[in-house]
């Protein structure tokens, strides 16, 4: 199936997870990633139990923060 | 390098001081020439800590940034934030969540609210390089 992920149209196996996405995409320190698919907010705790579907827009957020 | 217009600058400036005592922040978007930065465009998020000691990006408003970013054919480079009451310097909390080695971190001090400071670092891990920042 095809999905967007950052922008970028990517083939890929069909059920895949976005936890299995997390780690085929390489994402740095995925505890402070936040994801959206189709612009919904994704919890991480359902990053193992959500599957993607055809068509579907991924994008990484990653978390920013600090402090003086 | 990593360069920046001195309209972008001042509009830091100004948000940063309309949103004191917090903390401000936003994202820095442009294009990359070789190992030289150059914002094309700021982007001033919502401080979801509306703290003077810390800052988190809104995450949907980072969400709209980057399709932002997108859409105008700008990459990301980092992000920038204020500090309201400390030196333009990552602190420990910085570092500690500067989780790209290749992004800009800008830091603007109002410590001195009459002479703010902005810097732009390199961080890795716990080591903090300023970068050269141009302000033209």
């Amino acid at each position: 199936m095809l999905i967007t992920v950052a922008g970028v149209k990517k083939e890929v196996k069909d059920d895949l997870t976005v936890a299995q996405l997390v780690i085929d995409e390489k994402v740095e320190t995925p505890q402070y990633v936040t994801v959206t698919i189709n612009d919904e907010f994704v919890e991480s705790r359902d990053f193992k139990n959500t599957v993607l579907k055809d068509g579907d827009t991924v994008e990484f957020l990653y978390f920013m923060g600090g402090g003086q | 390098m990593i360069s920046m217009k001195s309209e972008d600058y001042k509009a830091i400036l100004e948000h940063a001081r309309k949103e004191l005592p917090n903390e401000a922040c936003g994202l820095i978007a442009g294009k990359l020439d070789g190992d030289n930065k150059i914002i094309k465009k700021v982007y001033f998020l919502t401080n979801i800590d509306h703290s003077n000691e810390h800052f988190s990006l809104d995450a949907k408003e980072q969400l709209a940034a980057i399709k932002d970013m997108r859409s105008n054919e700008l990459v990301p480079l980092g992000n920038w934030h204020s500090h309201p009451e400390s030196p333009s310097r990552p602190s420990d909390e910085d570092k500690r969540l500067a989780y790209d080695s290749k992004a800009s971190y800008l830091i603007l001090s109002l410590m001195d609210n009459e002479n703010p400071v902005l810097n732009s670092f390199k961080i890795e891990g716990n080591n903090a390089e300023k970068e050269n920042l141009v302000i033209w």
